[in-house]
């Protein structure tokens, strides 16, 4: 079923401040990956820079409905988990920097941020590797009865591995407290999913009794109110769920990724940024609902530019780590 | 004085566990008919009916999707144990022990930690084929981030064990399924054995033979036999093939002038080829010869009993290259 907001609900303090909160973190990561897509183009990034940008709606709206020591695993396209869950842009970009202030003492880079602080067990360039760690998280927190949930996100393109039919069907059988989210971008890589997955999405997981929905991934609105009710219900025992969220990927599978045409079309990708950006749909929705002025919305992408730029400047400034560190933190 | 008995190899494994098990509540064992079942080879039976079903976790048959759930549980809070039935099983695990529990540590710059243990057999001879008596313990001595044990007596495995478990990484310990039954004295009490110290199983003067796990007893027997030649044979035991006691390999080496490795496992890139290596670069002037290497023969296992038998170092095949190696 897909998920839609109730138009009568009350406009309470409470309520703005929290959806200013989601438009402030929704603009925090289309900065960022911004950014990085700079800082990857002046050739100041090494490696890979895969871009979230077209599906902040979703990482925003799953973590807000999040408690600070909830668990979260991430992916290879993870800039948006990782800062929505609450990590500093300084440190990020240092990472991607490979820079020893870096979450990972540059030891990660962009595809493997990690950080205990905010509940990050880290993100995964296998891409449903993470699977059996966040359920192994929800394992824990079920016996230690922390009342902590665990978030999985995953894309379309995890659904070719099997370990995620393997702890879906552990995770219902020992009602686990694991959230998976699927951010169905409709690409694995440069393939569209038409050609990679049969079937219906949320049945693969309504058929090992894993309570599953979908919503729509451009609506954070949508996306906070199913992963709310789907959080709440995990967390008082009712076992896991699967939440698909469809999106898009406004960019290539990475930054290198230009030329396009062969898997999809100019037109397709100028319908979905003109039509269905996530950030101008919320702020035209704010605007429209005369929850907030239009001024206010350009002085939180101000408040955020100014942040960001100064975490790039932090970063690019910040020493490499030195030779000898190479084999540390191999074994614990 | 603590007591020793006679303890089999089993029951040496299943005491070690079980004393953890009481020792720390974070301890925990999963895996195939491991609860009730005591898993295929009974060694740990009665552990369910002290700890119960929540800490003796029957799985699934889904090797790769236990041991994820493993590594997630060992980084939030847990000290998991693993149980692979069959060594042969591990392949399907790969991706979680290489990719996952090996990385977790350095890719977080050190910040999460894997404490766990995957416990896997070795070993051909027992007419089960080529996919249930592989012993492929070589393919994780090549990841960092992984240690690796193989215990050869019933002493050795009580005290890796408790040390694996209580070690904060993540730890394979591979136990050969033919040497379940071979019995040795085991305290009572608790004692551990550290990681990268290598054991003299037999003290000699004419020929090192360096042996991993069954392979030991194999190595005796043929130290034995060499007796009668008037060879005195040194037999060490790394017990960790990572870390690795590269030191008392080398001044073995240098004191007996020969050296002979022997390892269950496949002699092509494999432990016999490492532990060559590190010797023929650690002793290369005090040898009188170049170091030989008996490993399992290149080939699957094959089930007929006359061609498993061939395809396995014995006795007599280590006796006529050590017996060579010194003419």
């Amino acid at each position: 079923m897909t998920t839609t907001l109730d138009p009568s609900k009350t406009k309470s303090e409470l309520e703005i401040e929290q959806w200013l909160h989601m438009y402030r973190g929704m603009v925090m990561i289309r900065l960022f990956e911004e950014q990085v897509n700079d800082l990857y183009t002046r050739a100041l990034m090494p490696g890979l820079a895969h871009l979230y940008i077209g599906e902040e709606a979703v990482a925003v709206g799953v973590c807000e409905s999040l408690n600070a020591d909830d668990y979260i695993t991430s992916t290879h396209r993870g800039h948006g988990h990782c800062l929505a869950k609450g990590a500093a842009l300084d440190r990020m970009f240092a990472e991607l920097l490979g820079k020893e202030a870096g979450y990972c003492k540059g030891k990660g880079g962009s595809m493997h941020i990690a950080d205990p602080d905010t509940g990050n067990l880290g993100a995964n360039a296998i891409v449903a590797g993470s699977a059996g760690i966040a359920t192994g998280a929800a394992l824990s927190a079920k016996r230690l009865k922390t009342s902590q949930v665990s978030v999985c996100f995953f894309g379309d393109g995890a659904l070719g591995q099997g370990l995620l039919y393997e702890v879906m069907n552990m995770a219902s059988l020992w009602k686990l407290p694991v959230i998976y989210v699927c951010e169905n971008n409709l690409y694995n890589e440069y393939t569209h999913n038409s050609e990679t997955a049969a079937g219906d999405m949320a049945e693969r997981a309504r058929a090992f009794g894993v309570q599953a929905e979908t919503v729509d991934g451009q609506d954070v609105r949508a996306v906070y109110q199913a992963a709310k009710a789907i959080v709440d219900r995990t967390r008082a025992g009712q076992g896991p769920a699967f939440l698909l969220c469809n999106t898009y990927r406004f960019t290539g599978h990475h930054v290198g990724d230009i030329s396009r045409e062969y898997y999809r079309s100019k037109q397709e990708e100028h319908k979905w940024k003109t039509e269905r950006d996530p950030i101008k749909l919320f702020a035209d929705w704010l605007v429209s609902q005369k929850v907030v002025d239009r001024s206010r919305l350009d002085q939180i992408q101000a408040e955020v530019k100014s942040e960001v730029d100064k975490a790039v400047q932090f970063a690019i400034a910040a020493p490499y780590p030195t030779p000898d560190k190479v084999d540390q933190d191999i074994y614990a | 004085m603590p007591e020793t008995r006679e303890l089999t190899l089993g029951e040496a494994v299943r005491e070690a566990i079980a004393e953890e098990m009481r020792r720390d509540s974070r301890v925990f064992i999963c895996g195939e008919d491991i609860a009730e079942a005591g898993t295929v080879f009974k060694v740990l039976t009665g552990l369910v009916e002290e700890f119960g079903t929540d800490r003796v976790l029957d799985t699934p048959i889904s090797e790769a999707g236990f041991t994820g759930i493993g590594v997630g549980a060992a980084m939030t809070g847990f000290r998991p144990i693993v149980d692979i039935m069959f060594g042969d099983f591990v392949t399907l695990t790969m991706d979680q022990m290489v990719n996952q529990a090996a990385k977790v540590h350095y890719m977080s710059g050190g910040k999460w930690k894997v404490p766990m243990v995957m416990r896997a057999t070795l070993g051909a001879t027992r007419r089960s084929a080529a996919q249930h008596s592989q012993s492929l313990h070589a393919w994780f001595c090549h990841v960092p981030g992984l240690k690796v044990v193989l215990p050869s007596t019933p002493y050795d495995a009580k005290g890796l064990m408790k040390t694996a478990v209580r070690d904060d990484n993540p730890v394979i310990f591979f136990e050969d399924k033919m040497m379940y039954k071979l019995k040795g004295p085991v305290p009572a009490d608790d004692y551990t054995i550290p990681f990268g110290v290598a054991d003299v199983k037999r003290v000699g003067t004419d020929i090192t033979i360096v042996a991993t796990s069954s392979m030991v007893q194999v190595a005796l027997g043929a130290a034995k036999l060499l007796e009668e030649y008037d060879i005195s044979a040194e037999v060490i035991d790394p017990r960790t093939l990572w870390p690795l006691d590269e030191k008392t390999l080398i001044e073995s080496a240098k004191k007996t002038s020969r050296v002979i490795v022997v390892d269950e496992g496949y002699g092509r890139y494999g432990v016999t080829a490492e532990i060559a290596s590190v010797i023929a670069e650690g002793a290369f002037f005090d040898l009188e010869a170049p170091v030989k290497r008996i490993g399992a023969m290149h080939v699957p296992i094959p089930f007929s009993p006359p061609l498993e038998d061939a395809t396995v170092p014995t006795e007599q095949s280590v006796f006529e290259v050590a017996k060579a190696l010194c003419g």
